[in-house]
């Protein structure tokens, strides 16, 4: 079955279902206590049969809704894609359905998501996390989370009594160097530090 | 009459099978001559690392071809490539596990400083954790640059006083 066919019998089907803004591919939001269901017939009924990706959104502190985790959905046979969002109803404890029990590989997806942004996959059966190391008190991908990181203890205790240091904030020396649309030419351009006046000696004004 | 003097080295029959030298300069000699390397490949600067060991580069040229995979049988630690705190731990434990003497060369950007990574996750230069001898700049360096590291490193151990830390320790 095509992708927008796909759409159609789902959004018949679920009333909660919604268009998504998309610029590729048909997508839907769906509320996080359907997810699985959708998700079940979209693999089982509509041949939508390989998770490509799972990830999350974390749209701004104070933001409603702030987390939203979005499945990208792939059929074999129809060579279409379908994508499914799910905003996370709590912010201060963000929690989806696990989708582990439809496909093995969502396992390590959901545990990336878990580890960048704090969101909790209900029925995860190893919900740790996989990038940053056990123990770790953040959510770097989280919006309120500076790039430079923050000053934690490293995991292993022998190791820091020996060489006595620690995860530094990084020293950033006038970056992040990116380019923004409209304030540079991005074809021509380098990626400019937005903010020049600051390195790790002068700090940057307003932290 | 001044006869020209052809004996240009060594000869046994007039020193009597001796040769005076300094401990020190003997036992640098022997150190800096055979450094075989612990091969920390963590990221692209590995593959630089490779090129150094096959034929075109030639680390045997310097005595370091003998890439050990066991800290317990190698000298020097060459840390190539990007040092993630997750890996920091990993990095010291495996240089405590190397035998006395041994000495580090931190090669290219991200092990010497960083490099490109102001990341929360990458340790800001492998000095943090370790002792470094030679560091090695590029992103990534030249296989020469990582010989010229090696020559440079032959050259700080030859300077080293070995005899004296050997009879204090």
């Amino acid at each position: 079955m095509s992708a927008p066919d796909a759409i159609r019998a789902l959004k018949a089907r679920w009333s909660g279902a919604t268009d998504r803004a998309t610029l590729d591919h048909p997508a839907l939001n769906v509320p996080a206590a359907d997810l699985p269901a959708v998700l079940r017939s979209l693999k089982e009924e509509h041949g939508f049969d390989m998770l490509v990706d799972v990830s999350g959104v974390d749209w701004a502190e104070g933001a409603v809704p702030r987390f939203t985790v979005v499945y990208h959905v792939m059929s074999t046979s129809a060579h279409d894609y379908v994508r499914i969002a799910a905003d996370c109803p709590d912010a201060a404890a963000p929690e989806v359905p696990t989708v582990t029990g439809l496909w093995p590989g969502a396992d390590w997806h959901e545990r990336e998501a878990f580890d960048m942004f704090g969101i909790r996959f209900k029925g995860h059966p190893d919900l740790r996390r996989i990038l940053m190391w056990d123990g770790y008190p953040h959510f770097p991908l989280r919006k309120d989370f500076p790039l430079s990181g923050v000053p934690t203890e490293l995991p292993d205790a022998e190791v820091v009594a020996e060489t006595r240091t620690g995860a530094i904030a990084a020293p950033m020396a006038g970056g992040p160097f990116v380019a923004s649309p409209g304030e540079i030419n991005m074809t021509e351009a380098e990626p400019r530090a937005k903010d020049e006046s600051w390195t790790e000696r002068r700090p940057k004004p307003g932290a | 009459m001044v006869s020209a003097n052809t004996e240009l080295t060594y000869n046994s029959k007039i020193e009597g099978e001796v040769i005076v030298s300094r401990a020190d300069a003997v036992i640098n000699w022997i150190r800096s001559n055979s450094m075989w390397p612990m091969p920390m490949g963590l990221a692209c600067c590995a593959i630089e690392l490779m090129a150094v060991a096959a034929s075109r580069f030639d680390i045997a040229r310097f005595g370091a071809e003998v890439m050990r995979f066991s800290p317990k049988q190698s000298d020097v630690m060459i840390v190539s490539g990007t040092v993630t705190y997750k890996m920091s731990a990993a990095v010291r434990r495996i240089y405590d596990q190397m035998a006395d003497p041994k000495w580090v060369i931190a090669m290219g950007a991200c092990a010497s400083t960083g490099g490109m990574y102001r990341s929360y996750a990458v340790l800001q230069g492998v000095d943090r954790i370790l002792p470094v001898d030679v560091y090695v700049s590029g992103c990534p360096p030249r296989p020469e640059a990582l010989l010229d590291a090696l020559i440079r490193l032959q050259e700080k151990v030859k300077r080293e006083p070995s005899a004296g830390k050997l009879l204090s320790a």
